[in-house]
């Protein structure tokens, strides 16, 4: 009953100037819900461990005033769908979809619910009601990068991947970028499991990396299990959306931390007070929402200074990874010297750089 | 290639075939006294968070007898769950299908309500079995240079086999899962031997579990198998119900698995990778094709599998 009250007040609202105040009162009453769908479970202590830290922060920002949910383990298939309609049915005006694969999941139900915001994580489709955000982790793998180029001894230095979407690719180019930048002569190998959490899999797949003379690991799945093969076999390894050095105490050199309470605070409140859009936000090291942990005893204080240099160009702007000149795996130009990759390119990057043996 | 090489990729293979050698085995025994338990993934996780937490928690007062403690400890967990299944199968005769799926997803629920407090903690790794020097040349490390429980996935395959084929109480757990009606007419507790293979094949579910929170990653993460119960199931189909063939299987799917990995690695990408991914799966299914070409799947599989006995009716 309620609900079908609030549908016309926003229906009346959009008619006249003076209604939207009204409309907003009517709102304040009870508290507005906002859900959330994750990939993973919340204890992954990887992604979904992240995001969920993120709605967290928001109800602890604007308690009283909004109600979030969630639903964990959601596929990204088909059967995402009916999950989305059930929140969008249940009253929830701002729903997040937290992984790249449920792009064409989250476009569908948004057309049917032209009330309910929707925003999308990772992908680039947007709507009148849904919007895109992401973060700027690739800013991080250029750190990475920055540190296994300066510390390989092998010159060969591995990645574990989850899958040839956008969003892993352009860290395994950055993070390959940022290496030959140091050592010009360093070839990344790169394993993607077809999932994006499989603890066994993560760790045949590191023990893998290493038997083929890979002695620095990156990783872009969302289990510690590849820190802890790492760390029994001595290869130099990176955190992934936390800081995992409890993993590998003496081989994680640093971490990728994931921090979206900046970013869902503030859609929060943009919900709240009307000025919601749907934007294609792209955050990053600038915003906080990329993070790098603190460097491990075992970096040497000379690549320290440089992979402080990366950070705080970063976040001036002065430093970008993916500045030309930039070849692809065939040797044929995508980025011409001197120019930057524009945002709309990187987005839907697909292609590998000179170097990563895939 | 060098010999070191080959045994790195061994060490791999022998990691990852391991618990699903150790989840099928069991569902073996289950199988063969008739009755289908498909939620084997729920009892290994089970088997999983109590197998860590027993190992966290008991870690300084038993130090280096944490780890068996743990363990014992999956293997009595895995084996409880599989009571609850026993007693709604067994006693009060409900579907077994369904009832092994609820199972299943009751596994993942409890295991991650156990586990929450676990998240983000870790234990010292179960992986030594022999003194150092009979694994420091890379021969010894292949022989010795793993957790006991590779060992005792090794031995409890073959003493099943052997237990099935060639013993007394083995011709009886067949009979059971053959022919029910016959065996209690000639007076062997049906239900009784049942309930005796369900917890068996509870206890090795939970193991399985344990070796994936204290050997591959001594760690608790919510779902950590990621799917290894549903291979396990295949597997004993994949095996036409027979020890040797679950053996030669499981490490068929292990050596798949980590060739897939290696492929990668090496920009071998002449198929895709969803292609290796689905590997186990599509053999199996050529498997139960050919089989069924044969015509000897009926034959195969335990004549009383899935199918309810209840003596009083």
């Amino acid at each position: 009953m309620s609900l079908v009250t609030r549908r016309n007040f926003v229906k009346t609202a959009a008619a006249g100037l003076a209604m939207p105040a009204l409309a907003r009162t009517a709102f304040a009453a009870d508290p507005v819900k906002i859900g959330f769908i994750f990939l993973g479970p919340i204890g992954d202590f990887g992604w979904t461990w992240a995001h969920n830290k993120g709605r967290l922060a928001v109800e602890e920002a604007l308690k009283g005033k909004v109600k979030t949910t969630y639903v964990e383990n959601v596929k990204e298939d088909a059967s995402a769908i009916p999950i989305l309609k059930d929140l969008a049915q249940q009253g929830n005006k701002l729903i997040f979809t937290t992984s790249y694969g449920y792009m064409e999941q989250t476009v569908e139900v948004a057309k049917q619910f032209p009330d309910v915001k929707f925003e999308h994580a990772t992908g680039y489709k947007t709507l009148p009601n849904l919007g895109v955000y992401n973060s700027r982790f690739y800013q991080g793998r250029a750190v990475e990068g920055t540190l296994a180029g300066m510390m390989s001894k092998s010159g060969v230095i591995g990645y574990l991947g989850s899958y040839k979407v956008p969003e892993v690719v352009m860290g395994v180019n950055a993070f390959t970028l940022a290496a030959q930048a140091q050592n010009p002569k360093i070839t990344t190998k790169l394993v993607m499991i077809d999932s994006w959490f499989d603890p066994a899999k993560e760790a045949a797949a590191v023990q893998t990396l290493i038997n083929l003379g890979c002695d620095v690991i990156a990783q872009h799945t969302d289990s510690p299990a590849g820190l802890q093969v790492a760390e029994q076999r001595k290869a130099y390894v990176f955190g992934q959306g936390a800081d995992m050095h409890k993993f590998a105490p003496t081989m994680q050199l640093t971490a990728i931390e994931d921090i979206w309470a900046p970013y869902y605070i503030d859609r929060a409140k943009a919900l709240l007070d009307g000025s919601w859009k749907p934007d294609n936000t792209w955050w990053g090291m600038k915003e906080g929402t990329v993070v790098m942990s603190a460097f491990s005893k075992a970096v040497p204080d000379n690549v320290r200074a440089v992979a402080e240099k990366i950070i705080a160009g970063t976040k001036d702007g002065s430093y970008d990874v993916f500045t030309g000149e930039i070849r692809d795996q065939s040797g044929a130009v995508k980025v011409a010297k001197g120019e930057r990759l524009p945002d709309d390119k990187l987005a839907v990057m697909d292609w590998y750089v000179q170097g990563v043996q895939s | 290639m060098n010999i070191a090489f080959v045994i790195d990729a061994l060490v791999t293979v022998i990691g990852v075939t391991t618990p699903i050698l150790l989840a099928a085995t069991g569902e073996l025994v289950v199988e063969k006294s008739g009755v289908l338990n498909l939620g084997v993934e729920g009892m290994m996780l089970i088997g999983a968070v109590t197998g860590f937490a027993v190992a966290l928690n008991y870690g300084e007062s038993l130090g280096d007898w944490a780890p068996w403690a743990g363990v014992i400890g999956a293997a009595v967990a895995g084996a409880a769950a599989s009571m609850l299944f026993g007693v709604l199968v067994l006693t009060l005769g409900s579907n077994q299908v369904a009832t092994g799926l609820a199972l299943a997803i009751f596994g993942i629920g409890l295991s991650s309500l156990i586990g929450a407090s676990y998240v983000g903690m870790v234990i010292q790794p179960f992986n030594q079995t022999f003194p150092d020097w009979l694994a420091a040349d890379p021969i010894g490390r292949v022989a010795f240079g793993h957790s006991p429980l590779v060992y005792i996935a090794l031995v409890v395959v073959v003493a099943v086999g052997y237990f099935l084929n060639h013993t007394r109480a083995g011709l009886i757990l067949r009979a059971v899962g053959e022919n029910d009606v016959s065996a209690h007419s000639i007076g062997y507790p049906v239900i009784a031997i049942r309930y005796a293979a369900v917890a068996f094949g509870g206890a090795l579910a939970g193991i399985a579990g344990s070796y994936f929170s204290m050997v591959i990653t001594p760690m608790w993460a919510e779902q950590m198998t990621a799917g290894r119960g549903w291979i396990a199931l295949a597997l004993v189909v994949f095996s036409s119900w027979r020890a040797g063939r679950l053996l030669v299987g499981a490490y068929f799917f292990g050596i798949l698995m980590t060739l897939e990995l290696y492929a990668k690695a090496s920009g071998f990408s002449f198929l895709p990778s969803q292609f290796w991914a689905a590997m186990p799966y599509i053999m199996a299914v050529a498997v139960l094709a050919v089989m069924s070409a044969r015509d000897v799947a009926g034959a195969e599989a335990p004549a009383c599998l899935g199918r309810p006995f209840m003596p009083n009716n």
